[in-house]
């Protein structure tokens, strides 16, 4: 086991990826000679050269659409939007053209293509360079969500979402790109659908996806340790499709959930949840599940507003300890 | 130099393409075609003439929603279009395309589009893939004047130029994008101009002859061909009907689509045979009154007579059935 950083773990899937397959490239917006935002390619342009790593204009939507093109005659591009923000200019590729054309050629076409991006609050962004975007991918029929919290996921999806043959949306942060974790040494794949339980418990279910994940492993550390209660984890790297039966088992199994998300609860990760409980388990429940979510605002620059605006571990135990009547 | 036997051919072609249209412009009537149907009688030298030039079914193509005769002519069956039009299983999208998303993949008819512009994008990166493979197809993408309006025309055209790309972009101006005539919508009304900007050789052409298409198309097609990067050739043309079924045609006024119908791509073509003793009006009756034949007893006949899609299968073509990149390793536990 190799110990990696998150952007670590992102290059050395574009790096095996590309020398396994010369029809896998990489393209955005200073991906080659300056070597990546985030890293994510640090040194695959001197390897593999501008036309597999293609430096592109700031053009979001058509060199999206450029990768889209590409895939359907046997390409693989790992498409970079600098930052999720950007992919809103993007969306019409993404969603009328790759999403779709599998669909509406009866079966004929398909884009498979990776588009990676950044999302979340980092540190003062202000509201434009701090959206949370996934809500908007994961509503698109024939495009697949997923949304790494460690080193390993981000690797292994990457390497199963080139390999793919759907559309695939990979939601990373801007936070974690040098977050540190355990890789394998051998290559691995990691599965596009489903959900990791990250720990186990009995008292009650947390549900979170990317950096949520750590905020609930945080909040269930302080939970078991002044509390003692035993919060299970569910790690839903997987945002479309939603794993139902894993949502299923675990809140049949603590009878009681809390949904995690960095976003807004408007439309959301946490209201597709619970509509799940409702649908497969309302009668497992012990308590009404309860949403962690940012407050609906844009995201403010103020230092102190901005924190206020999103929720952190505190929040999870506060909601926690609500839920089972002990606040 | 397009031979005789060529030019009888493209005329045999284009008043199919003709009378396949108004095949469907009486299905739509009839309401058996349900949905937007946007007809190219008028246009029909501006696809006959590029395809021509090209190699349809080898060289890639693409278009907007304006797509069966650009579908056909790569070699898509006209049947499997009328089908997809009647909304039927045996249709070339199998009833889940509809007229305005026709594909044909095995002849390289990458598809219709219906967002204005989207295609641009499209066919520049399947020339990027073309690229990468190192093979000597093309790829040719279709659109309209009005779609040059938007964003995805400039970003494509700059991304084609800098990376010299083998596309070949067609601008088919019939001077409307739905009922805005072009001077109300465009500064500047010559469209290889807007591409020459990015470097891109560019030329204007009449679009209703079908030979000044073919020459001006080969000039493109082999540049595009022998890695020079991307070509633009703008094509002056009229569409004869509404831009689709419900379109009134109010906003355009009878003395210019009686010019303009003096101008027909069909008759230019007929008559010119005609004129040089090649041909005769009989041949030509005679041939319209076969292809009308065809079209009414063997192609829409079929798409009538064919099943709808099951219900059962609303859910199939979504996604990639059984991807083993899916679920491997499940049950993996703690990542
Ligand atoms: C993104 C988008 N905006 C608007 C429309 C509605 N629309 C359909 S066709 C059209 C006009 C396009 O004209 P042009 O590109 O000249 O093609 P033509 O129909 O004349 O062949 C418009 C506005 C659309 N389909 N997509
Ligand atoms: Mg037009």
């Amino acid at each position: 086991m190799a110990n990696l950083m998150y952007w670590q773990a992102i290059r050395r899937a574009h790096d095996e990826e590309m020398t396994n397959d010369p029809l896998v490239i990489a393209m955005g917006e200073d991906i080659g000679v300056a070597g990546g935002t985030y890293k994510a390619t640090q040194g695959l342009y001197e390897k593999y050269g501008p036309e597999r790593i293609m430096d592109t204009p700031i053009s979001e939507n058509s060199y999206t659409g450029l990768g889209i093109g590409a895939s359907f005659i046997g390409v693989r591009p790992i498409i970079e939007i600098m930052s999720v923000n950007f992919a809103w200019l993007a969306l019409d590729q993404i969603f009328n053209s790759a999403a779709k054309v599998r669909y509406m050629s009866g079966g004929q076409l398909t884009a498979p293509i990776v588009v990676r991006s950044p999302g979340g609050t980092a540190h003062q962004l202000g509201a434009q360079h701090s959206a949370r975007m996934e809500k908007v991918f994961m509503g698109i029929a024939g495009l697949r969500v997923v949304t790494p919290s460690t080193p390993k996921q981000a690797y292994g999806l990457l390497k199963s979402a080139v390999r793919c043959n759907d559309p695939v949306f990979i939601n990373e942060h801007e936070l974690m790109y040098n977050l540190k974790g355990e890789v394998p040494d051998e290559e691995y794949f990691h599965p596009l659908e489903g959900s990791d339980i990250v720990r186990e418990g009995s008292d009650i279910t947390l549900f979170g996806y990317n950096i949520s994940v750590h905020w609930s492993l945080q909040a269930a550390d302080i939970l078991s340790k002044q509390h003692g209660i035993e919060c299970e984890v569910v790690d839903l790297y997987s945002l479309s499709p939603l794993d139902r039966a894993g949502i299923k088992q675990s809140v049949s199994k603590t009878h009681r959930a809390v949904i995690v998300e960095e976003a807004e609860a408007m439309v959301g990760v946490g209201s597709e949840v619970m509509a799940i409980i409702n649908e497969e388990c309302f009668f497992e429940l012990d308590a009404p599940p309860v949403r962690v979510s940012a407050v609906h605002v844009p995201i403010p620059f103020n230092h102190k507003l901005e924190q206020a605006a999103v929720p952190d571990a505190k929040d999870v135990v506060k909601a926690v300890l609500a839920s089972l009547g002990k606040s | 130099m397009l031979s005789t036997d060529d030019k009888k051919r493209l005329l045999q072609e284009m008043l199919f393409a003709r009378r396949f249209e108004e095949a469907c412009y009486q299905g739509a009537q009839e309401g058996k075609i349900g949905g937007f149907v946007h007809l190219y009688p008028g246009q029909e030298a501006c696809a006959h003439g590029v395809f021509k030039a090209a190699r349809p079914g080898r060289d890639y193509a693409i278009t907007g929603y304006r797509d069966h005769i650009h579908a056909i002519l790569c070699g898509a069956d006209p049947k499997a279009v009328m089908a997809e039009l009647f909304g039927k299983e045996t249709g070339s999208s199998k009833g889940r395309g509809g007229s305005m998303h026709i594909f044909d993949v095995e002849h390289r008819f990458m598809g219709g589009y219906s967002l204005v512009g989207g295609p641009f994008p499209l066919a520049t990166g399947i020339a990027k893939g073309i690229q990468l493979k190192g093979d000597d197809d093309i790829s040719i993408c279709f659109l309209g004047d009005a779609s040059n309006n938007q964003g995805t025309f400039h970003e494509s055209l700059n991304m084609a130029s800098i990376w010299k790309l083998p596309v070949l972009y067609i601008c088919e101006n019939n001077l409307y994008g739905i009922g805005t005539r072009i001077d109300r919508s465009t500064s500047e009304l010559d469209q290889y101009k807007r591409a020459a900007v990015y470097n891109i050789p560019s030329a204007q052409a009449d679009g209703q002859d079908v030979e000044t298409v073919y020459e001006a198309a080969k000039i493109a097609v082999d540049h595009v061909r022998s890695g020079k990067g991307p070509y633009f050739l703008e094509l002056m043309t009229y569409r004869y009907r509404g831009h689709s079924m419900s379109d009134s045609n109010a906003y355009r006024d009878d003395k210019e689509e009686k010019e303009w119908a003096k101008r027909d791509p069909i008759k230019i073509l007929r008559d010119r045979l005609i004129a040089a003793g090649d041909y005769t009006m009989d041949e030509y009756k005679a041939l319209d009154k076969k292809l009308i034949a065809e079209i009414d007893d063997d192609i829409v006949k079929y798409a009538e007579e064919s099943p709808e899609p099951d219900v059962a299968e609303l859910e199939k073509y979504v996604l990639a059935d059984n991807d083993p990149y899916v679920r491997i390793n499940l049950g993996g536990g703690a990542s």
